[in-house]
């Protein structure tokens, strides 16, 4: 038995007596037991935290998604009213303004509403008994203007004036800002949201790192003892947190996934019911786009992290106090 | 190796349990620490270890400066020392034998480089048939010497062993103490803190003898 250097001799010299070593490699325990960690309700927090934060993000990009539907639809018409005015005859003056802005470019269509449309339109405020003739309704241009054009809406404005004097251009502005703002507070809430779920889960990881750390003491003091450093320990409970967090992830994130999918999957049973139109009316189809479900499964993953350096913060904290 | 100078330990804001400690260890060395119960024997072993700091005085370990040193720092020099409580410390989770592999394990080895080297540890130490025993059922002799064994496999620079054959038989007792004879030999310094006068009078090495707090040599 001799010591020099890095060589390193048996540290007895068993003779005759050594013993056959088994050649297969033994499964050892991992050093921090993983039933030591209060890991099922972690495992159930992160993953009513990732639902949680599923069903924000996919609502706001429901939402989203639809309200860029509208102001695109919105956006690419606009609507000219001729209103009746004395001593002109407003049949000429509609006649009139359709063929002004039929001429104008960029403009694909310009449909002037009939008389019995222009009821229809009236018709769940004024009723069915009511003659359009003894109202001054106004008529309405409906233009339906070129994808990705603008047109100079200020000279139509100018020649309509000219042409049909009672001619005002509605081009929605007004609308599209209001949605623009209603889209904008949606997002902000949902993140507002996202925030309170992610700080919810790293004051619950925190606690679970804590009472993980208590709980193995002795493990903890052990390894002190044969030379482990922080690093390393706090490395040994790391792997459990971040397949605690991974576990509450998918199976969060993998909820919200199916509700989404079940939402859209119901949707599309009770299309063509008046139930049916009027949610796709409000939200579209109440389908995700497959970048929206992307976006669930990349929050999962991210809500992982979130759990697995939340412990760690707590662990190196903890390690602090105990030395 | 190791150098106290006027060293002093109190805990909390109770009276000193050591009162200027002036002393050496050196590379090689073999020595008993000595002293009635409540001495400090303990205390000095965990200053030794670096799981204590002293109140004041000096402590040089391996030519550094404890108070000096960060937590990596520590970490790093107690993987050059090997440590036996009186309470063995066993995680019970864990097999004899990946507690005996535990500091191998830390040092981030390949189960097949030291397998043989800790099976030959537990055959000598008489733990061969207890390799796949969890602590719970070993008796206290039993885990004594699976204590022993995870501080002397890496043949540690140091080797600090706080009441080692207390709960052993006499001829148990006689092979361990061999076991750290033969370890002082390849080149480790031992401290051993016993109040077996037998086990003393086995071995002719230098003696440390605590008596209220202060420190006496006999080499």
């Amino acid at each position: 038995m001799s010591r020099s250097g890095n060589t390193r001799g048996p540290l007895m010299d068993l003779g005759e007596a050594r013993p056959q070593v088994p050649v297969k490699a033994r499964i050892q325990a991992p050093i921090v037991p993983r039933g030591s960690i209060a890991g099922r309700a972690l495992v159930v927090v992160v993953a009513i935290m990732t639902y949680l934060a599923s069903l924000t993000t996919g609502a706001v990009l429901l939402v989203y998604g639809a309200a860029s539907e509208w102001q695109a639809d919105v956006a690419s018409e606009i609507t000219v009213q001729v209103r009746s005015t004395a001593g002109r005859d407003l049949d000429r003056d509609v006649a009139a303004a359709t063929a002004l802005v039929r001429a104008t470019p960029h403009i694909v269509e310009a449909r002037p509403l009939s008389a019995n449309e222009s009821a229809a339109l009236l018709e769940p405020w004024l009723g069915t008994s009511l003659a359009l003739d003894d109202l001054p309704v106004p008529r309405m241009i409906v233009v339906r203007i070129a994808p990705g054009s603008a047109p100079d809406l200020a000279t139509l404005r100018q020649r309509l004036a000219d042409a049909a004097p009672s001619a005002t251009v509605d081009d929605h502005r007004a609308w599209i800002e209001r949605m623009r703002s209603m889209t904008g507070a949606t997002v902000l809430a949902g993140i507002g949201i996202l925030i309170l779920v992610v700080i919810a889960t790293v004051i619950s990881v925190s606690f679970a790192a804590r009472g993980a750390m208590a709980a193995n003491r002795p493990i903890v003091e052990v390894l002190h003892f044969v030379g482990a450093g922080d690093r390393y320990i706090a490395g040994r409970f790391l792997r459990h947190f971040l397949r605690l967090g991974l576990e509450g992830g998918v199976i969060g994130g993998g909820a919200a996934i199916l509700t989404f999918g079940l939402s859209e999957s119901i949707g599309s049973w009770f299309a063509g019911t008046p139930v049916g139109d009027q949610f796709a009316a409000l939200l579209g189809t109440f389908s995700l786009r497959p970048s929206g479900y992307l976006a669930l499964a990349v929050q999962a993953l991210v809500i992982a992290a979130i759990t697995a350096l939340a412990s760690r913060r707590t662990l190196f904290a903890t390690l602090d106090d105990i030395d | 190796m190791v150098r106290f100078e006027n060293v002093g330990l109190r805990y909390g804001l109770g009276a000193e349990v050591l009162r200027d400690l002036t002393f050496a260890i050196p590379a090689h060395s073999f020595q008993f620490l000595t002293g009635p119960s409540g001495a400090g024997k303990t205390s000095l072993l965990r200053l030794l270890f670096l799981s204590l700091r002293p109140t004041r005085g000096l402590i040089n370990l391996f030519g550094r400066d404890v108070s000096l040193l960060d937590k990596d720092g520590m970490a790093r020099l107690r993987k050059r020392i090997g440590i036996v409580l009186q309470d063995f410390r066993l995680l019970d989770h864990m097999t004899t034998y990946e507690n005996v592999a535990l500091p191998f394990r830390v040092m981030g080895r390949e189960e097949a480089s030291y397998r043989r080297e800790v099976i030959d540890l537990l055959r000598w130490v008489g733990l061969g048939e207890r390799m796949d025993a969890l602590p719970p059922i070993l008796s206290g002799g039993e885990k004594q010497r699976a204590a022993i064994a995870r501080a002397v496999i890496a043949r540690p620079q140091l080797l600090l062993a706080d009441e080692p054959t207390g709960n052993v038989d006499p001829t148990l007792a006689r092979r361990l103490l061999r076991l750290f004879i033969e370890l002082n030999r390849s080149g480790t310094a031992v401290v051993i803190a016993t109040h077996d006068i037998a086990m003393m009078d086995q071995y002719d090495a230098r003696r440390l003898v605590l008596h209220e707090g202060r420190l006496h040599i006999y080499e």
